[in-house]
């Protein structure tokens, strides 16, 4: 198959149009614009329409409008135009419309800066919009697994009617790598009965994302809940690698996890039994698998390009039975293998209790 | 007997949520109208709001999408966009379009969008309980403007009609009132005129509709209708603001 | 037979009283007894002087009436 070697940007655009996306609203950012850039010639090519919305507020509100009509619509943003999309987010969650938003993380919080960093874990896997909902996030590390992910994406959003993220960061968006555009068998999904598309010769349907009566909307958020643990059993994804039974087990997403994966070769040399387990799905996540790998292990380390975000979730998982460690940098400063290296090797030299 | 008057078909049967004497209902009565005079309602999309309105889907028997608050315009193109030939109309309150909303009206005037917007215009916040809005006028009483909308801390009531007219994408600009019947027949023809502006792809249309708001003036209805006539018509002159005969969309 | 016939939806109406506003002959008054929602529907008089010009109608928020003519 056709190798060609694609700049992350572009690669997302390129799947996602390959994928059935036909529509895209979206307002520049930084480190993400060749995305927009692209599919502005790229969906005219294919009978799509491409719209660069006035704000990331308005792109949201018009994907939504473009969601319920049932076609396959995306933006993509980086993290402070995502936080502008979090009304828009909760509603497409409420209202159970599916679309893909992808985000390119930067620097934060604030205006921040450009450079790579993975500040939008919580944002993202917690929700930054209001109510009970949950995004199905999806975390590639290469280039190529972006592309995998993005056909899925759209995938996971029409089969659970959901909003799905993928989220990235400004260096897997930069960054050029050689990718196949292996398109995946996936089931037959169901006709979208519930699209909004003009009531024609039957009675009129409606999309919201409200209900005044308060039995409705508990009913509504049980639907909802049922849907996330419909997902938690079904579609969790993680990588594993290294030593089958390691004496620390470093865990990573994204980016990260091609550091640790080197960290990994790099201790095996040395001498030390150190594995990787990098979560793809941020939500659900994959929690049983995790939980099974940390048996045994001496310690966890947990290491992200933010301050302690998957940290949290990796801390509920082992629930105490093993310590958890983290190293993290921010603000575009990328963690570097010989500093995890030395941070593995400062724990192991410790006595680490439980 | 020859009907006169009857209840539209595409109004669908069923007591209106609104307040006694507010115009949502002769709003959405004359939309309806419209309407099924044009033969549309089975490819009509509307857009809702969330105020007083929020309810409209109920109402009229069209197809129906609401999301949050103020995004009626963004939420009309995405649906426009990825069904060119699909009827798609918004219809939004005070602050769903004249405050949080402002920015994505303008917008899809600027583009020409291919829908007609209605704007009901009736001075206050209805829903949240009567809070000053943009339109509210100089010296009126709300539950936000106690002593009366001050200029020099409140600024100037908004005209939002004018300002859509000096967009180029704006096609059919109208602003009708309800108060009397021949201002109702004239709403009507308007709102008429606005749905052929989108269908004959010339354009962004917008109806702005005065609207009395009894519960929120603190009047009876009749009072309600009086007040609009002697204080919100003056300021808010009824007319085409704007009417734009050539295809916006060819290119010289 | 009369000439104009005014039809009223008493459990639409809400009593806004705009129609008999609106009547140039005043051939619409409240009436003294609510609906099931607690408003005052109006009613008609004396659909004699009812010239069926439909201003009623039209001005009626809530489209609870229907007017007929010979």
């Amino acid at each position: 198959m056709e190798k060609i070697l694609m700049r992350g940007n572009e690669a997302v655009a390129e799947a996602a149009v390959r994928a059935g996306c036909r529509l895209y609203f979206g307002y520049p950012i930084t480190p993400q614009n060749e995305i927009s850039e692209y599919l502005s010639f790229r969906l005219p090519q294919v009978g799509g329409v491409f719209l660069q919305a006035e704000s990331e507020v308005a792109a949201i509100h018009m994907v939504y409008g473009a969601a319920a009509t049932g076609a396959r619509v995306m933006t993509s943003s980086s993290g402070p135009g995502v936080s502008l999309m979090q009304e828009g987010l909760s509603c497409l969650a409420a209202a159970e419309l599916p679309c893909v938003v992808v985000n390119m993380s930067r620097g934060g919080p604030g205006v921040g800066n450009i450079q790579p960093a993975q500040s939008d874990y919580f944002q993202a896997v917690k929700g930054g919009g209001h109510g009970d909902y949950r995004l199905i996030v999806l975390a590639p590390s290469t280039v190529q697994e972006l592309v995998d992910l993005t056909y899925r994406a759209f995938y996971l959003a029409d089969k659970y009617r959901n909003p799905v993220e993928i989220l990235g960061d400004g260096m897997l968006g930069q960054m050029m790598e050689p990718v196949t555009f292996r398109e995946p068998e996936f089931p037959p999904l169901p006709p979208k009965d519930w699209a909004i598309r003009g009531k024609g010769s039957g009675p009129r349907k409606w999309v919201v994302c409200l209900d005044l009566d308060p039995k409705g909307l508990e009913a509504l958020n049980l639907k909802l809940q049922r849907k996330y643990r419909l997902l938690e059993e079904q579609e969790t994804d993680y990588d594993t690698f290294g030593d089958p039974e390691p004496e620390i087990l470093l865990v990573g997403f994204g980016t990260v996890g091609r550091i640790l994966k080197s960290v990994v070769r790099e201790g095996k040399k040395e001498g030390l039994k150190l594995a990787l387990f990098r979560p793809i799905t941020l939500f659900p996540f994959p929690k049983a698998a995790l939980f099974e790998k940390a048996k045994g292990v001496k310690g966890i380390l947990v290491v992200e390009m933010n301050l302690g975000q998957m940290l949290e979730d990796v801390e509920l998982v082992v629930r105490g039975k093993v310590p958890v460690f983290f190293l993290g940098h921010t603000g575009g400063v990328i963690p570097t293998v010989s500093e995890i290296l030395e941070y593995v090797y400062g724990l192991l030299k410790e006595e680490i209790r439980v | 007997m020859k009907v006169v008057f009857e209840r539209p078909k595409t109004l669908l049967e069923k007591p209106f949520t609104y307040c006694p004497g507010c115009h949502h209902g002769l709003a959405q009565r004359l939309i309806a109208e419209v309407i099924e005079e044009l033969g549309i309602a089975d490819r009509t999309i509307g857009v809702g709001p969330i105020g007083c309105s929020v309810y409209i889907y109920e109402f009229i028997d069209v197809d129906f999408v609401v999301g949050a608050h103020g995004r009626a315009p963004a939420i009309a193109t995405g649906i426009k966009r990825s069904l060119p030939d699909r009827v798609v109309f918004s219809y939004q309150g005070d602050g769903d379009i004249a405050a949080i909303g402002t920015a994505e009206i303008i917008h899809v005037a600027n583009r020409g969008e291919l829908i007609t917007s209605f704007f009901v215009n009736n001075a206050v916040f209805g829903m949240t309980g009567g809070q000053m809005a943009p339109t509210t006028l100089l010296g009126q009483k709300t539950k936000t403007t106690p002593l009366g909308r001050d200029p020099q801390v409140h600024g100037f009531p908004f005209r939002l009609g004018e300002c859509l007219s000096v967009l180029e994408g704006s096609a059919y600009i109208a602003r009708v009132a309800l108060t009397r019947p021949q201002f109702i027949r004239q709403a009507k023809e308007c709102i008429r005129k606005a749905f052929l502006t989108q269908m004959e792809g010339k354009g962004f249309s917008l109806i702005e509709i005065l609207s009395p708001c009894p519960t929120n003036w603190g009047m009876s209805p009749k009072e309600a209708v009086d007040w609009l006539e002697e204080k919100m018509i003056p300021y808010f002159p009824l007319g085409e603001l704007k009417v734009k005969g050539c295809n916006s969309r060819e290119t010289p | 037979m009369p000439r104009a016939r005014v039809v009223i939806n008493r459990e639409f109406c809400k009593g806004c009283a705009l129609c008999t506003y609106a009547c140039p002959r005043g051939v619409l008054v409240i009436s003294r007894d609510f609906n099931s929602r607690g408003y005052y529907p109006v009613m008609v008089t004396d659909e004699e002087q009812c010239a069926g010009c439909g201003f009623c109608a039209q001005v009626c928020p809530d489209v609870a009436i229907a007017v007929y003519r010979e």
